[in-house]
Formats: C-alpha cells, sequence, structure tokens
C-alpha cells in the first residue's frame, strides 16, 4: 500500500568502522610513513615555488637545520638542538596541564614573563649583588613569575569555573604588552635592550647552548616519571578522565588542578630563563617567537610521551630551519617554513583517523543476491 | 485471516571491526501482531533495531518491507517506509509543547497550523487510549508522559511498523499495565509492533511471538501461548539455569548507618532529597526501589561524602570502637579517616566508580593510591589485587594491563565491585549493580552481595527489578520524588504494593515542582 510513495535508496558505498586498537608498531608505522610523505609534499611544493631540483631542495633543508654537519662542521649543528630543547620545555610544561584536559594555551606569555623576570633580575640586581646570588635569584624569580602566570588562569577555573582557554590566552597579551613597556622605559628609546652579561646562566666549555640542552634532557626524564610514576601524575590522569570519578575517591580537584598549572607555569618560566638568562641576553615580545603555540600541537603529536615529544620537536625544528634555509636561498617569503610546518602537522592529524578507523569499499551485494 | 508479513528482515549481519553484532538474523514481523525481542545486553537486539530504523547499514542480507526489498540508507528513509522507532532516551525539546514536539521536524505543504496538528493529535489519542494534554510542556512531564509524545509521534508520521525499545524500563508497574493497553489497542487496529526487551513477564503478557537473540546469533521465534519462561530463559542464556536467590535471615543485625531527616537540593536548587530518615542495619540487605531518578543517587552520594546537605545528620555507628560518628560535610577522605569503612559502587561504573582509559592495576589503586609517604606510586598491590579479582570473579580480559573499557559491561561490574569488597567493608552500597548485564553476570554480583551481607556488612542495593529487589532483599525503602514514602519487608511486601509507594508523591509531587 505505501509503495507507490516509496523512494528508491542508494546503499553507501564506502565502510567506516572503528577498529580494535591497533598494534603500537604498525600504528607508528602509519605515523613514520605519514611524515616521510609530509616531508615529501613540502619538497615538492618548494620545488614548485623556487624551481629548484629534487636533489637540491632536500640539501638545502639539511644544511639549514644541520649546516655543515657531513662536511665535519659541528658548530652550525648547536641551533637546532637548541631551539628543539626549547620547543620541547614548552611542551613538557604544557603536557601535564592536558593530561588533566586543562587547556593551557597560555605558554608563550608563561615563558615571556619568565623571561622578562629574568631580564628585571639581570639588569636591576646587576651589580648590586655578587654573582653567585644573582644567578639562583634569576632563576628562582623567572620560575615564580611564569607559576604565577599559570597560577591565576587555574584558580579562576578553580573557584569560578572559568574558560581556561580564553582566559591562558589573554594571559599571552598582558605578558607582550608588559615586555614592551618594560622596554620602553628601560631602553632609553631605542627600543632595543643591548645585552646583558650579568646574572647570565653560566657557560659549560665553550658551548653557549649546551646547559640549555642538558637542562631539557633532565626535565624531559623527570616529567616522563613524574607524569607516570608519581601520585600526582596519577591525580592528573584521574581528574583529566573524569572529575566525578576524583570526587568520589576523594582528590581535591581544585588543589589538582592549581598545583599542576603551579608546575605547568614554572616550566614555561624556565623556557624564558633559559632563553634569556641562558642564550639572548636580552628580550624582546619576539623572544618566545611563538613556539608556546607550536608547543601545543607538539604535546598532543607526542601523545604527551615526553620522549615522543621530543622526537615530534626535532621534526618540527627541522622543518623550520630548514624551509627557513630553502627560501631564504631563494629569495621567496619565509612563510614557507610556517606552511611546511602546517602541512606535517595536518597530515599527522590526520593520519590518527586511519590509525582509529578502517575504510572500507563496499564490494557490489547485488551479485550475490539470495 | 491470513496474516501478512510488514517487515522482513533475511540473512542481516552486521560487523563492528571484528565483533559479530549480528550474525545471519532473519525474523519476520506481520501486520497486527506484537513481536518481542528477547535477548541478554549485547545479544545484538538494538544493532538490529538500528539497522530497521536506518542508523545503521547492514554488511549483508536484506530487508523486505511489505514483501519489497527496501534499501534503509537514513533514518529519513525509514520514515518513507513509515517505520517509527520509540527510543529509550526521549529526543524532545523541553520548552515545546507535546504538539510542536510532535511535528518538529515535519516538513508538510502549505501554512504550519498548529490548531490543526492539535486536532490531530487529539485524534490519534483518542483512537488509541493515550491520555496527553497536546498543549502541555514537556519539562513540566512525568517520564511516562513523554514517552506517550515519542509514541504519538511516530504514530503522527504515520507509522506502520513500531519499534519500541526497552519502553518498561523508566515505568512504574501501573504505567506500564496502561502502556501495553495502549499496544494492543495499536495492533489490534493492524499496525506490527516490535518490542525490545530483557523482561520475561513483560513478553509472557504482551506479545504474540518471541524471537530470541543470543550473542548476535538469531536463535528462534516461538509463540508465547505455547512457551514457558524456562524455555526462554534457556534459549536466550544457552543453558540451563537456575534462578533462586538463596536468602537468608539476618544475623544479629545491629543499627550501622542512622540518616535523620536529611535533605538536599540540586545546583538548579531542586529539592532532590525531602526529609529523608532510615537506619540501615548490619547483616541486612536495605533495598531502595523508586523510579529512576528520585533521588536515588543524592542518596548515596549525601552518605558518600560527595553531596552537599542542606540539613540532617548521618551517623555511623562503628562496629570496632562503639562510637557514633558523624559523617555529615565530610569529604570521601575524611570519611575514609574516620575509620569508616565504607563501599560504594555508583550507578555510573566508567563515569565515576572507574577510569574507563586506565587498566586494571591502576583502577584498582584509585582507591588505595595515597597509601604510605613516598611520592611514588606503589603497583604491586594493587596489581596482585587485580590478578586475583580476575581469577576469582572469573573477569574475561586479555590481562590485568588492559584499560577497563575494552571490557563488556558485566566485566567492568565484577572489576567494580571486586575492588570495593576487596576493602572489606562495613557498609557496601551499590547503586544499580546489574543494569546493563546479563543473567549469569547479574546472578554473580547478587550472591557477591549475599556474601557481604552473611558477614554481617549492612548493604544497601538501589534496584530497578523489583522482582530482584523482593527476591534478594530484607526490607525494601520506597522513595518517591525524594521522599521515603514507605520502608516494606521484602518477604511479605506485593509487587503490587511498591507499585503504589513508587508513584504516592509523584502524584502529589507534581502540581509543587
Amino acid at each position: 500500500m505505501t509503495s507507490k510513495t516509496m523512494k528508491k535508496h542508494r546503499e553507501p558505498w564506502l565502510v567506516i568502522s572503528k577498529r580494535d586498537d591497533l598494534v603500537w608498531w604498525k600504528a607508528w608505522l602509519i605515523r613514520v610513513a605519514t611524515i616521510l610523505v609530509g616531508i615529501l609534499v613540502v619538497g615538492i611544493l618548494s620545488m614548485t615555488l623556487t624551481g629548484g631540483g629534487f636533489a637540491k631542495i632536500y640539501s638545502t633543508m639539511f644544511r639549514g637545520a644541520f649546516g655543515r654537519l657531513l662536511e665535519g662542521n659541528l658548530m652550525m649543528v648547536w641551533p637546532f638542538f637548541q631551539k628543539t630543547a626549547i620547543l620541547l620545555c614548552l611542551s613538557l610544561a604544557v603536557a601535564p596541564a592536558f593530561r588533566m584536559k586543562f587547556w593551557n594555551c597560555g605558554a608563550e606569555g608563561q615563558a615571556l614573563i619568565g623571561g622578562l623576570a629574568s631580564m628585571v633580575c639581570m639588569m636591576k640586581l646587576g651589580g648590586t649583588v655578587s654573582e653567585w646570588l644573582l644567578v639562583p635569584i634569576v632563576i628562582i624569580s623567572s620560575i615564580a613569575a611564569g607559576a604565577v602566570w599559570g597560577l591565576v588562569p587555574a584558580i579562576f577555573k578553580a573557584h569560578y569555573n572559568t574558560n581556561e582557554t580564553l582566559f591562558t590566552l589573554m594571559m599571552n597579551y598582558v605578558a607582550t604588552q608588559l615586555v614592551l613597556y618594560y622596554i620602553n622605559i628601560s631602553s632609553g628609546g631605542s627600543q632595543v635592550i643591548q645585552p646583558v652579561l650579568t646574572g647570565a646562566l653560566p657557560v659549560i666549555g665553550n658551548q653557549k647552548y649546551l646547559l640549555n640542552i642538558l637542562i631539557v634532557i633532565v626535565l624531559t626524564v623527570a616529567m616522563f616519571i613524574y607524569l607516570k610514576y608519581s601520585k600526582h601524575g596519577y591525580e592528573i590522569a584521574v581528574v583529566g578522565e573524569s572529575h566525578n570519578t576524583a570526587r568520589y575517591v576523594g582528590i581535591n580537584v581544585k588543589t589538582v588542578m592549581m598545583r599542576t598549572m603551579l608546575i605547568s607555569g614554572a616550566l614555561c618560566g624556565v623556557a624564558g630563563m633559559l632563553l634569556v638568562a641562558g642564550t639572548d641576553h636580552s628580550i624582546n615580545e619576539n623572544t618566545v617567537g611563538g613556539q608556546g603555540f607550536t608547543a601545543i600541537m607538539i604535546a598532543w603529536l607526542g601523545q604527551l610521551n615526553p620522549f615522543v615529544m621530543a622526537l615530534m620537536s626535532a621534526l618540527v625544528i627541522f622543518l623550520q630551519l630548514g624551509t627557513a634555509k630553502v627560501a631564504n636561498d631563494a629569495f621567496i617569503s619565509d612563510a614557507l617554513s610556517g606552511i611546511a610546518v602546517g602541512i606535517v602537522i595536518l597530515m599527522l592529524v590526520g593520519c590518527e583517523f586511519f590509525i582509529r578507523y578502517s575504510v572500507k569499499i563496499r564490494r557490489n551485494r547485488k551479485e550475490g543476491k539470495a | 485471516m491470513a496474516k501478512t508479513a510488514a517487515l522482513e528482515l533475511k540473512h542481516i549481519t552486521k560487523t563492528f571491526g571484528s565483533v559479530v553484532a549480528n550474525k545471519d538474523v532473519s525474523l519476520t514481523v506481520n501486520k497486527g501482531e506484537i513481536l518481542s525481542i528477547l535477548g541478554e545486553n549485547g545479544s545484538g537486539k538494538t544493532t538490529l533495531m538500528n539497522m530497521i530504523s536506518g542508523i545503521y547499514h547492514p554488511d549483508e542480507g536484506q530487508i523486505f518491507i511489505n514483501g519489497e526489498e527496501a534499501v534503509i540508507a537514513s533514518p529519513h528513509d525509514a520514515f518513507d517506509y513509515k517505520i517509527g522507532m520509540i527510543h529509550q532516551h526521549f529526543k524532545l525539546v523541553n520548552v515545546f509543547t507535546a504538539t510542536e514536539n510532535i511535528v518538529l521536524g515535519l516538513e508538510e505543504k502549505g501554512k504550519f497550523d498548529l490548531k490543526a496538528a492539535e486536532k490531530r493529535v487529539r485524534t490519534i489519542c483518542e483512537q488509541y487510549g493515550f491520555e496527553l494534554d497536546p498543549k502541555k510542556k514537556i519539562y513540566t512531564m512525568a517520564v511516562s508522559e513523554k514517552q506517550t509524545v515519542e509514541i504519538v509521534k511516530v504514530l503522527y508520521r504515520g507509522a506502520d511498523i513500531l519499534i519500541l525499545d526497552e519502553p518498561t524500563a523508566v515505568l512504574t508497574p501501573q504505567e506500564t499495565q496502561k502502556l501495553f493497553a495502549v499496544l494492543r489497542r495499536m495492533r489490534d487496529d493492524g499496525k506490527a509492533i516490535i518490542i525490545i526487551t530483557h523482561k520475561m513477564h513483560e513478553v509472557l503478557s504482551l506479545s504474540d511471538r518471541v524471537a530470541v537473540l543470543r550473542k548476535g546469533e538469531y536463535i528462534g521465534t516461538v509463540k508465547t501461548a505455547e512457551t514457558t519462561e524456562a524455555e526462554l530463559t534457556e534459549m536466550m542464556v544457552g543453558q540451563k539455569i537456575s534462578l533462586n536467590i538463596e536468602r537468608s535471615e539476618p544475623v544479629d543485625p545491629q543499627p550501622r548507618l542512622e540518616v535523620h531527616h536529611i535533605n538536599c537540593s540540586n545546583r538548579e536548587g531542586v529539592k532532590m532529597l525531602d526529609d529523608v530518615t532510615f537506619t540501615a542495619y548490619s547483616g541486612e540487605i536495605l533495598g531502595v526501589a523508586g523510579i529512576a531518578g528520585s533521588g536515588q543517587r543524592e542518596l548515596l552520594e549525601a552518605i558518600a561524602g560527595l553531596q552537599r546537605l542542606d540539613d540532617g545528620a548521618i551517623l555511623y555507628n562503628n562496629p570496632k570502637t562503639g562510637k557514633s560518628d558523624s559523617l555529615r560535610d565530610k569529604t570521601p577522605i575524611q570519611i575514609h579517616e574516620l575509620g569508616v569503612r565504607l563501599s560504594f559502587v555508583p550507578e555510573d561504573r566508567l563515569g565515576m566508580g572507574l577510569v574507563g582509559n586506565m587498566d586494571l592495576i591502576d583502577n584498582m589503586m584509585l582507591r588505595s593510591y595515597r597509601r604510605g609517604k613516598s611520592f611514588f606510586l606503589e603497583r604491586n598491590a594493587p596489581k596482585t589485587l587485580a590478578q586475583d579479582i580476575v581469577d576469582r570473579l572469573a573477569v574475561v580480559t586479555p590481562g590485568v594491563t588492559t584499560p577497563v573499557r575494552r571490557l563488556s559491561g558485566g566485566n567492568v561490574q565484577k572489576v567494580l565491585v571486586g575492588r570495593e569488597i576487596a576493602a572489606s567493608p562495613t557498609v557496601l552500597m551499590a547503586a544499580y549493580p546489574v543494569r546493563g548485564l546479563d543473567i549469569n553476570s547479574s546472578y554473580t554480583i547478587y550472591n557477591l552481595l549475599n556474601e557481604q551481607k552473611q558477614k554481617g556488612v549492612a548493604v544497601i542495593f538501589v534496584g530497578e527489578d523489583l522482582d530482584v529487589l523482593i527476591e534478594l532483599c530484607d526490607r525494601i525503602m520506597v522513595i518517591g520524588a525524594g521522599r521515603i514514602t514507605g520502608i516494606v519487608d521484602a518477604r511479605t511486601t506485593t509487587k503490587e504494593e511498591i507499585g503504589l509507594l513508587m508513584t504516592k508523591t509523584t502524584a502529589e509531587g507534581s502540581e509543587t515542582p
């Protein structure tokens, strides 16, 4: 009786279904393959933009990242590791917050304010306090400044349930403006702060980046242990999974939230301190240079595992430095490096779909009609 | 009168990854017939119905409607084929009236005429005997009225094939009877009705035929008049099982937990508990019956230290010290530090009792990870405990390092109950501990509760199946709209008595929300 009004409906031809969890090495095989394909796409893009040959592009990229490493010149490798270390440090900072599902988007500002604290101490106390006392003061004040910048949004989130994403983002602007203000009042009109060496971190051997790198290696191991084997790390994971479960077992969600953001901000403060007191000895509003945002992606790409995050940081820095060199040599905009990082990260995010779901094309069922 | 098939399924198979949800299922529903689909949780009932209503698409097999092959690729297609599904969870807009909800999403030509729609709704209600005010807003309605709106909604759209997914889960016995009367009238009007359920007595009293699924496979269809409860259970479970709960007399019951006149409100300021007073004794199982959402959760959470009280007192008589401690306004940790051994199996297993993404070992630690002064976690004892629970309660899992979200509902519950019992409690509270569990797992849980009772634990059991409550408990406390409407002796009470108590305050309470 209804057949007249019935429409003919087509069958869907793609079948997407959730996979059982893939074996870990298969998942990683997919990710590594994706990275390789991503680098290939970046290469092809660079070729079309610069007109260079295939091999030329990659050798330029390699040179941009590692300098003349193959010729035996180790000097130019250091910046690569320094940049990786700073990016990793910021990623390590946001990792515990993300494990708690607290979206700390303020690593940029937390690091900048840490750097500013270093700068202020170095300029204002340099010469008035002895050097062996000044360095600890610089270290502690930057960590404290970063920690406060992380703690404030956490306090508001814990007590008034404010949106931490917006709050931490806004705190970035406050930090930037404070830095600009400080430059304005202390540079004597030149808008540039000349490098200050009092209160700077000591240099190991004559490698000015080595100490930074060593500190971040220690922090990486420490963060891994903290998240996986400490009671704090366990509480962070429970709070991240479910506030209800946390309440049920008697975890004070507010305390954990504030404590974790204190740590997150403090680590950002460390990154800022390493940049200002460790290498730059000066500050401007671009000292952190957007790496505080890149760190958010690194933390996710590394699935909040500090060691994987280290590899991802290295990958991103390689792309940033390599493609910047390609752009520089070809006299095109250095926006290429942003595009390259974007392409590879997007592809990595996309490949997670194929790790979680299997896609099959439906074969025609009509032939087997019963 | 020869019956003609309204809906025919032939060799339907559906898989999700490596899980076979339905395997070669064939069944027929005739016009003017009520077919029950009976099966335990996870037997594939809902998946099958979702294929009929266009939410999933079968991997293999065909669906025939009125004798013609049909491809149902979306819920909209199902609507074209005059199939209407009434889901377990209502999909209604709270601030709209019944009629507005009913016509919502309908694309009809011409000017929208609410008056005419109301008239049609009234006609449908009269035809089948629904009690429904078309102008009433959803948020002022009781659960059973909302369900009526859902049913009228699919009838309004001209559905000839109705599928109801566990429609009685939220109803009192009396409301269930009303619903059944309406369904019978619809059947007599020539509609084909499919009802999904796992309650045996409903199957027997309502349906014409019963189709049984087990683990995704179609076991068979029998005429209701020619079968027995025992036969159906055997088809459903695959083996003969005895469904008796041994109830022993409470030994030396002592007042263990005293609740005096407690009141509490939820975040919106709505009163959830209203002057609740009772005493739980050691060595007995105190059942809590009531329509879902009548304050059961708030009551247990108040005792566990998770719910702030407006008023009243909760006293715990410690058998070790002989002292009476107040639990009011204490956090779970403070309660634990008082030496109160209170275990709580919450209703929301993976959202509260356990962490789905953590493995069995880490879930064991939830209650005990604070032990010791070390900054670091100690995972050896929890590992032993996890292994012990897996062995003792026959938890089906690849290992103790498997995330609990990957276990089936029954096994998740065994892990949770196992952990709570391992703390050797003196008070054990369990909210809907067998919800979603198959018969065998359910009886494992009942036996565990019984064991605790025999050990002298004061057990508080919030349940939904009145038959089980009557069989298992010593006393049954009935809660309605946050008030205790009666405490009855489980050995002498009847389902009807409890049913009346369940609705007692709902009727009064609906006037003053």
